[in-house]
């Protein structure tokens, strides 16, 4: 349901129809009643099907989707944030996109079910085909350069993902074989491929037919087999390390050491970070708001209290939770129930809606306000 | 009924501070038991009401295209009444008091929903989930206790104008949605004094208020009949007597939810300092449900289920009937009573209050010795000797 009336277009026939539509439709609009029949159309909101769920290891999956009419493409590398409703709830995550543009217009993305991953689990153990999901257009910045030239990628476990779909774009696998395209001989790849212990490899198998074909160069490195990966250590795997430009894509801590070991040999680095949305909760926090305004509120304050003794002017109502009146988006963040105990965490770009009058920080938090 | 502090016999006299509070418990233990199972199914339900509803309108519409045949005129206008019923109860309003915001879902949000109803979301919102259900039978704070235009408690001072009260009654009941706009603009209050007419604020509201009424209308009175060629009259027809069933129907149902016999009201000063416990008991005995079949629950938007509505203004409606059997038990162990009653009997009961009311608390027994005095002229000269 929207309530918004979208700018109508001047006087023509096409506005014409628009606003009669919208006028024999209202309070809703005309598309709130054609998303019944065709929610994937030109001019929806962007959604996705899941057309296919493939199980890739014990505990990953490749989820295909067909997208809406409106999206846009995407660009070997680039992740897709995609909004799955789990137990009910909306939930919001981001994963790359693990083909390059295919044929059929259908995107894939690859999942691996991480312990207490609400999303992670419900995509590899529970999503069906057929099921509605939302999309955001691709993004991303971690895309494969348009000329060929020497390249490292550095992968720790689920951080593979984008560089698979770098990868099969270069080299696509067809029945016969590895396909090799003109467009990919410049490209000289080694990839280090990290991972607690061999079975748990998402794409090993296409990384090693690869290997075998002569297209890339693969470094395995198994914690249980060959002990924790020291950076120190690079030079040893990829003794031209040096003419690379290195990719990597993994935690926070396989990022940070490689930046440093980058900067002081200076090789040129390209990172992306996997934002695991798992913030921790604590007792109170800062609140900011849209205009810069931070205050500090306890574990035992609602955040309204908090922002109206701080001279925020604050939406209120019955500040006993029953109303409805005080809600704000979150665009970060987390808060307690102080009813309940219950805690709503919120990673960049949920936007999820707390109510003030009966939520204290349990960490910093980031009101759409 | 009086105000509970004033009646001769207090129903909350034998419950302790602690008893009370000990309710609010189990109360919020109840609520839990609802959030902890909230999950795939309740989603699935509204969606599939949702997307019933829409198909159920477009129908409707569609068939009234050619309400010149007297067939299409009889299905197209039930089935679009009952869709603006859905929409309205079950849907609209549900949705605005946030039983649904859980899902994260924006289409489907209080912050975003707009109704099939004259009354602007937001208005109506701030004087419906905050007012009301905060002051729920609070006299001189809860504006439901006859939206200002009838006097439903013998506490609330009577004025002539109240003798016509059963009239103000049907016509706010035919013309219900544009009481419910009026209501929402505090329209009485707003336009008594030249001051208050001219706040950019009011007339802020009221410029909402009427462009929603100007697309509401516009759709149902020009739009839709328009597109119907010869069958315009016809459908014209179709969408006022749609619109009426929809004002009678859920103004019927809402007279239930307070003003029938049994509901107890409140003194202003009493909800001073009133503890978490003391709101949920207030609005346990200032609550009426109705009895009769899950049908009939569906079309009253589940606020037959008044009492648990009340105490739990932001659970799903879906779940009230499955714990209403647990908060009845909580009354009876308490001691409360929990006023129920069939939808004639209950109709019934408000209207005879509506009824009661529109003369003063005293009228019936002044008249009445009036009457015997008549019939005793000897006694009233007793009478006034003795005097």
């Amino acid at each position: 349901m929207s309530t918004s009336v979208a700018p109508s277009p001047g006087g023509s026939l096409l506005g014409r129809v628009t606003r009669l539509a919208e006028a024999a439709t209202t309070p809703l609009l005309p598309r709130d009643y054609l998303d019944l029949f065709a929610p994937l159309r030109a001019g929806a909101d962007l959604r996705g099907r899941i057309v296919a769920v493939e199980p890739e290891t014990a505990d990953a999956a490749t989820i295909v989707i067909q997208p809406g009419a409106d999206w846009a493409g995407h660009v070997p590398g680039q992740y897709v944030r995609i909004g799955i409703d789990v137990d009910g709830v909306r939930l919001w995550r981001a994963y790359s996109l693990t083909h390059g543009p295919r044929d059929d217009g259908r995107i894939s993305i690859t999942v691996k079910a991480v312990p207490d991953g609400k999303v992670s689990t419900h995509l590899v153990r529970a999503a069906r085909p057929g099921t509605l999901v939302h999309l955001e257009q691709a993004a991303g910045e971690f895309v494969l350069p348009d000329e060929g030239t020497k390249m490292l990628f550095v992968t720790a476990g689920s951080g593979i993902t984008p560089v698979i779909g770098m990868l099969r774009n270069l080299f696509p696998v067809a029945d016969s074989g590895v396909v090799r395209l003109r467009r990919s001989a410049g490209y000289d790849i080694t990839v280090v491929h990290v991972a607690p212990s061999e079975p748990d490899s998402i794409f090993l198998a296409n990384l090693r037919a690869l290997d075998e074909a002569g297209l890339i160069r693969l470094v395995a490195r198994y914690d249980d087999v060959h002990g924790v990966l020291d950076i120190a250590d690079l030079a040893d795997l990829v003794p031209d390390v040096q003419e690379r430009t290195t990719f990597a894509c993994g935690p926070a801590g396989l990022l940070d050491a490689l930046a440093a070991h980058h900067e002081e040999h200076g090789i040129p680095l390209l990172t992306e970070q996997f934002r695991v949305a798992t913030v921790v909760a604590g007792e109170g926090g800062t609140v900011t708001f849209r205009d810069g305004t931070a205050v500090e509120a306890d574990g035992g304050t609602p955040i309204l209290d908090a922002a109206e003794q701080a001279g925020v002017l604050m939406p209120s109502g019955c500040r006993m939770g029953i109303c409805y009146g005080c809600v704000l988006p979150m665009r970060e963040g987390a808060v307690r129930d102080l009813r309940t105990g219950e805690i709503t965490t919120a990673a960049p770009g949920d936007g999820v809606r707390i109510q003030t009058c009966i939520s204290a920080a349990a960490g910093a938090c980031d009101l759409d306000h | 009924m009086t105000v509970l502090q004033k009646k001769p016999t207090n129903p909350i006299a034998h419950l302790t501070p602690a008893d009370i509070e000990q309710i609010g418990v189990e109360l919020d233990a109840i609520r839990q038991s609802v959030i902890d199972s909230r999950g795939e199914s309740d989603a699935a339900y509204i969606r599939s009401v949702i997307d019933a509803q829409r198909k159920l309108e477009l129908g409707s519409r569609a068939v009234l295209l050619v309400s010149l045949f007297p067939p299409a005129w009889v299905l197209g206008t039930a089935g679009l009444a009952v869709a603006k019923i859905i929409e309205n109860m079950e849907i609209g309003h549900n949705v605005m008091h946030g039983q649904w915001d859980w899902m994260r879902d924006p289409k489907i949000h209080s912050t975003t929903w707009e109704w099939d109803n004259a009354s602007p979301s937001e208005q109506w919102k701030h004087s419906h989930n905050e007012l009301h259900h905060t002051y729920t039978n609070v006299i001189g704070k809860d504006n439901d206790l006859g939206y200002g235009i009838m006097r439903v408690d013998e506490d609330q001072r009577w004025v002539p104008f109240y003798l016509a009260q059963p009239l103000w009654n049907f016509l706010n009941a035919c013309f219900f949605e544009y009481g419910i706009a009026a209501y929402d603009l505090e329209l009485g209050k707003n336009l008594a004094t030249k001051k208050r007419r001219s706040s950019p604020e009011f007339r802020a509201r009221a410029k909402v208020t009427l462009k929603k009424i100007r697309q509401q209308m516009t759709k149902d009175y020009v739009i839709h009949p328009i597109l119907s060629g010869p069958s315009a009259l016809t459908t014209l027809g179709a969408n006022a007597t749609a619109n009426l069933v929809r004002n009678l129907w859920t103004n019927s149902v809402i007279l239930c939810g307070h003003f029938p016999e049994g509901v107890e009201t409140f003194e202003r000063r009493s909800i001073n300092g009133e503890t978490r416990g003391e709101w949920y008991l207030r609005q346990m005995l200032g609550s009426a449900n109705i009895s009769g079949s899950k049908a009939m629950h569906f079309m009253t938007g589940n606020l037959s289920h008044q009492i648990e509505h009340h105490l739990f203004p932001d659970l799903p409606s879906n779940r009230y009937a499955e714990i209403a059997p647990q908060v009845r038990a909580l009354f009876d162990k308490y001691g409360l009573t929990y006023t129920t009653g069939s939808l004639p009997r209950q109709v019934a009961s408000a209207w005879r209050k509506v009824i009661r009311l529109s003369l003063p608390n005293d009228f019936g027994a002044k008249a009445q010795a009036a009457v015997l005095e008549l019939g005793r002229p000897a006694r009233r000269t007793e009478d006034s000797t003795a005097a």
